[in-house]
């Protein structure tokens, strides 16, 4: 049997909205890929965990708080301390284009913002994942 | 990394790898399983099954805290349905599960059904395995209810819970679902809704039923035993039949946490009661059985494939059926004879 990219959506902080990962989790579906949807306010922590245990090769981040400069630099941290060294960590949401170099700096492998088509995410996924 | 050696170790990472080798069939997956399999046996494995919406996640979270909170470490395998047109899936069991997350005495692994021409009962049990050997004491399956390989999978669970909920539908419904026949407990959430007293009684009513024409059956293959034996003197002995296990209904309301802890009980009880009679041990027996022929058919249909489909052979013989030059039955014979030499 080939190989199933398997993807974790995970809203990390405290903003309920997740309309946003929900279309993408869907795209991702419809993409044949497997998307672990763990739900809404989670800390790093527990998605670092979930990445663990689902043994994902993408982890999509979504967060529409403004928590993105604390929150997405601490769960790539996590993940690469739990020895998951070629997970590929993606984010999208309401993100100023110029917190987006920092986020890159820290790790984030692409930040999607408002507007993206969900074809570009799977399009990125498709030609970055290290499965 | 030696995923077997660091399983056993105690590396979660490990056991992650290992599982997504099972589902993937990796090459290595075979030397991980062999390696495992003398650490394997010591975990009870709980099977959760019942309609989409039932409540299985919230109940198997409560569960998994109940046996944490009795000292007991909790493996769950969440599985959910892959779509049968894109191959995705979306797999949101964890969200019942999010505060389990961060405690290491659980591990949560949701996998895809992912057709089920992909063996996945046999899967599913080498994932139970993998987590066997790596040490948890409760090992929770959690499936939909419906289509034959979910059902083969509860079959791989020592005690297996369905679960149902109240509104959906009359009686006939749990009878056609063939549902009746693999529950060892009946749960009946959200039992706080109007119907559940009903549901209860119905479920009651049927299980009454099926537990007469059992004991019905019984007495008859019992006296003809002694119908046939008579001049040896063989009597009905009450002590040697089996014992038959009258499942439990059990009302629960799982998002309150209310009888959650009764219905741990009735598991105990169950786990007790299959340990006494045998039963425990016909169904490990019969599982490993199962299980042998499941790999040895897995591996003679890789070997078919790789023998005679993958060379482009089958074409070449399709094309002389066609042409009526030989027939299948001519081939097959002639192909049995060159691989089981």
């Amino acid at each position: 049997m080939e190989k199933k990219i398997r993807v974790l959506v995970a809203k990390p902080g405290l903003d309920g909205h997740d309309r946003g990962a929900k279309v993408v989790a869907r795209a991702l579906r419809d993409a044949g890929f497997e998307v672990i949807y763990t739900g809404l306010r989670q800390t790093p922590e527990q998605i670092a965990e979930a990445a663990l245990q689902e043994d994902v090769n993408v982890v999509a981040l979504s967060i529409l708080s403004g928590a993105h400069p604390h929150l997405f630099p601490k769960v790539v941290d996590l993940v690469r301390e739990k020895g998951m060294k070629d997970v590929l960590i993606i984010g999208g949401g309401v993100i100023p284009e110029t917190d987006i170099p920092a986020l890159k700096k820290a790790g984030v492998s692409e930040v999607f913002t408002p507007g993206t088509p969900t074809s570009a995410v799977v399009d990125f996924i498709k030609a970055n994942v290290k499965a | 990394m030696d995923i077997a050696k660091e399983l056993l170790e105690g590396s979660r990472l490990a056991l992650s790898r290992a599982i997504t080798a099972i589902e993937n069939e990796y090459p290595e997956a075979n030397d991980i399983m062999k390696e495992l399999y003398p650490h394997t046996g010591h975990a009870y494995v709980l099977g959760i099954t019942g309609p989409p919406g039932a409540g299985k996640s919230t109940l198997t979270d409560k569960i998994a805290r109940a046996y944490r909170k009795a000292g007991k470490t909790v493996g769950i395998i969440a599985v959910d349905p892959t779509s049968p047109f894109t191959g995705g899936a979306i797999l949101g069991d964890r969200i019942r599960m999010n505060e389990l997350t961060l405690d290491e005495g659980v591990f949560i692994r949701s996998m895809g059904t992912r057709g089920s021409l992909g063996g996945l009962s046999h899967k599913t049990a080498d994932a139970v395995k993998a987590m066997d050997a790596f040490g948890k004491d409760i090992i929770i399956v959690e499936t939909v209810g419906v289509g034959q390989s979910e059902v083969d999978i509860v079959k791989a669970a020592d005690t297996t819970m369905v679960i149902l909920i109240p509104g959906m539908g009359d009686d006939i419904q749990a009878i056609k679902a063939g549902i009746l026949e693999i529950g060892d407990l009946f749960v009946i959430n959200k039992s706080d809704l109007d119907g559940a007293d009903k549901l209860v009684r119905e479920i009651n009513m049927m299980l009454d039923l099926d537990a007469g024409s059992m004991m019905q059956a019984r007495t008859a293959t019992e006296e003809a035993i002694a119908n046939q034996f008579h001049h040896l003197n063989v009597t009905k002995h009450e002590e040697a039949a089996p014992g038959y296990w009258r499942p439990p209904v059990h009302k629960v309301v799982a998002m309150q946490n209310e009888g959650i802890e009764e219905l741990i009980g009735l598991a105990k009880k169950h786990h007790a009661f299959i340990e006494e009679n045998g039963e425990l041990h016909r169904r490990r027996t019969r599982r490993a059985r199962d299980e042998m022929l499941d790999i040895l058919n897995a591996r003679i249909n890789a070997h078919i494939k790789g023998h005679i489909v993958d060379n482009g052979r089958l074409d070449g013989y399709v094309k002389s059926f066609q042409n009526h030059e030989t027939d299948p039955y001519t081939v097959v014979a002639d192909l049995l004879k060159e691989m089981l030499k």
